[in-house]
């Protein structure tokens, strides 16, 4: 258990983080914050941020980053709004060419960072505009209302609610992906090899590991995520819109640095994003119900991130200044 | 004896420079081959060519008889064929735990969904620390970051690691540039502790005194050749301060 500990520091200092920040909030406002109409509400929408924040954590960890998600999210989510709407195929056939879409676009960003050498940050910039630009062509920078999707099995399966307190489905799929992502992470050799690229590409390579596959990979997987994302917010309000995923960008890394994931690369922490995205998530809500103004949440969003990286920076001074 | 190790006649080329001309080399089980020669001599193409990382444009090798097809010539097909690579500051993933960096590329897996078996990977590294590398600091645990050991420790590491997966052919590049005395000491020890298993080791390094103190032959590279393979017995380290540092001609 000491040991678990020892090796888990980060960990261990996010959780009480948390807690605290859930402590304030409820001293601040009871009423909300042991009501549990907050925490349907919560378990509707973060999903979202949270599934893009669980790729990105795997990217960063490669050390590399997708800055194109947003776009990524929305232009998947508008080819299963086209399909479905248009009548052109069933809801999982459409959810299907989405999650491909979605694919694609991710292995586009792959080879511009791979095969062409652009560093990941300037390619996913670039290709943030051109899905973004392409979608609003295609859409004509209309909304596509999908209001029958509601009788749908898939909508159902995908974000219905179930159980006494109706807890929404897509908050299990966010726990199952986190889940499956860890796993990938800790104990697999896929996530091996991100860890060791993102530590130090040539080591990597000369143990063997194939770099560039795993690199395009692991841009696909973000893709993947993140048309999934996209999919999820467009069936939980049956509505596909041209700004989707927008408000995305930097909650989205705000979760995985405050999680605790290096931004050197070579260590990562899906436990972290998780809880960074829950404690990002949360504070809006918690700053608006405690009789504050809604100003209040930039600020404090802007306190918890430079207090979280603070903190890891120092513990890592001290671990490095521990060995010498 | 049979060689481990025959290439003949290799030759590679990097655009209009070539890095090999025509290289003869043997190595047999049980010997230190010291690889010497100034920069640019052609060592680090043969040891890349040897070890897999590249083809050569022509030439043959074979590994203990067995011809190798250069089209398959990968890191992965030259270590299943025993020919490991320690390189200087680049095998170890410094911020990763001890039990990665001895599996990392070639992991115990289970099942379907290949799950890293963690525990049987830990217990295997610990007993590599204390059984190998002599280490069973008190906290010294599988989970310790590669950061925490000594320069002399990390080399260690990886040859504990070429050995563990059975490589019979372990090349050292420059194993002793920069380390401190006693650490020189430790690694020269596990550079001994490969010739005694019958493995064969390939030295690369500037630092003369080390290798004469350690290696059986001495292999001097120039201008992508080799200029000729002196044993120990006949060559003292006069000799190669000679050749090597003041130009004087061939060894005795």
């Amino acid at each position: 258990m000491r040991a678990f500990l020892r090796d888990h520091r980060k960990q261990g200092i996010l959780s009480l983080a948390f807690l605290m920040l859930w402590g304030v909030f409820a001293a601040a406002s009871p009423g909300t914050f042991t009501n549990l109409r907050i925490y349907r509400s919560f378990l509707s929408t973060l999903p979202v941020p949270l599934i893009l924040a669980l790729g990105m954590t795997l990217l960063v960890t490669l050390g590399e980053m997708d800055l194109s998600f947003p776009s990524v999210t929305a232009a998947s989510a508008y080819v299963f709004a086209f399909l479905y709407s248009q009548g052109y195929a069933s809801p999982p056939l459409a959810l299907g060419a989405a999650l491909a879409a979605g694919l694609l676009m991710g292995w586009c960003n792959g080879l511009l960072v791979v095969v062409v050498g652009v560093p990941s940050i300037i390619a996913t910039i670039g290709t943030q505009f051109l899905w973004r630009g392409l979608v609003l062509l295609l859409a004509d920078g209309l909304a596509i209302p999908l209001g029958s999707l509601r009788g749908e099995p898939l909508h159902f399966l995908l974000v219905g609610r179930i159980g006494a307190w109706g807890i929404p489905l897509q908050a299990l799929w966010a726990v199952v992906i986190a889940l499956f992502l860890a796993f990938l992470l800790n104990r697999h050799p896929f996530g091996d090899a991100l860890l060791f690229i993102g530590d130090n590409r040539k080591t990597a390579a000369m143990m063997g590991i194939p770099v560039r596959r795993v690199r395009i990979m692991a841009f696909m997987l973000m893709g993947l995520l993140a048309a999934l994302a996209g999919v999820l917010a467009t069936f939980e309000l049956n509505n596909w819109w041209p700004t989707q995923g927008e408000g995305y960008m930097l909650m989205v890394f705000a979760a995985v640095f405050v999680g605790g994931t290096s931004a050197y690369g070579g260590e990562g922490t899906i436990y972290g994003s998780f809880i960074g995205a829950i404690m990002i998530g949360i504070i809006e809500a918690g700053i608006v119900s405690a009789g504050l103004t809604g100003f209040w949440t930039r600020f404090i969003h802007g306190l918890v991130i430079i207090l979280s990286v603070s903190v890891y920076a120092l513990l890592e001074r001290k671990k490095r200044g521990d060995e010498g | 004896m049979e060689p481990l190790v025959r290439m003949r006649n290799i030759t590679k080329s990097f655009g209009s420079i070539s890095a090999l001309r025509g290289v003869d080399l043997d190595l047999y089980p049980g010997e230190v081959l010291a690889l010497l020669g100034d920069n640019g001599a052609g060592k680090s193409t043969l040891i890349k060519v040897l070890s897999g990382l590249h083809a050569p444009d022509s030439g043959e090798m074979e590994v203990r008889g067995k011809r190798v097809n250069w089209k398959k010539h990968t890191v992965g097909a030259a270590r299943k064929m025993g020919v490991e690579t320690v390189y200087q500051e680049r095998s170890l993933g410094e911020k990763q735990p001890l039990w990665r960096n001895i599996f990392v590329g070639r992991h115990i897996t289970r099942g379907l969904w290949r799950r890293i078996d963690v525990n049987r990977e830990k217990e295997i590294t610990m007993e590599l620390l204390s059984g190998f590398l002599g280490l069973s600091g008190v906290g010294l645990t599988a989970e310790a970051r590669v950061c925490t050991l000594s320069g002399g420790e990390q080399q260690g590491l990886a040859i504990a690691r070429a050995m563990h997966f059975d490589a019979s052919i372990i090349i050292l590049d420059e194993p002793t540039t920069a380390l401190g005395v006693s650490e020189v000491r430790k690694v020269l020890s596990f550079v001994d502790r490969i010739r005694r298993e019958g493995r064969c080791c390939v030295f690369i390094s500037h630092e003369l005194h080390h290798v004469h103190a350690i290696a059986d032959r001495f292999a001097i590279m120039e201008h992508g050749k080799i200029e000729g393979v002196y044993p120990r017995e006949s060559t003292s380290l006069e000799d190669l301060v000679g050749f090597l540092l003041l130009g004087k001609g061939g060894c005795s």
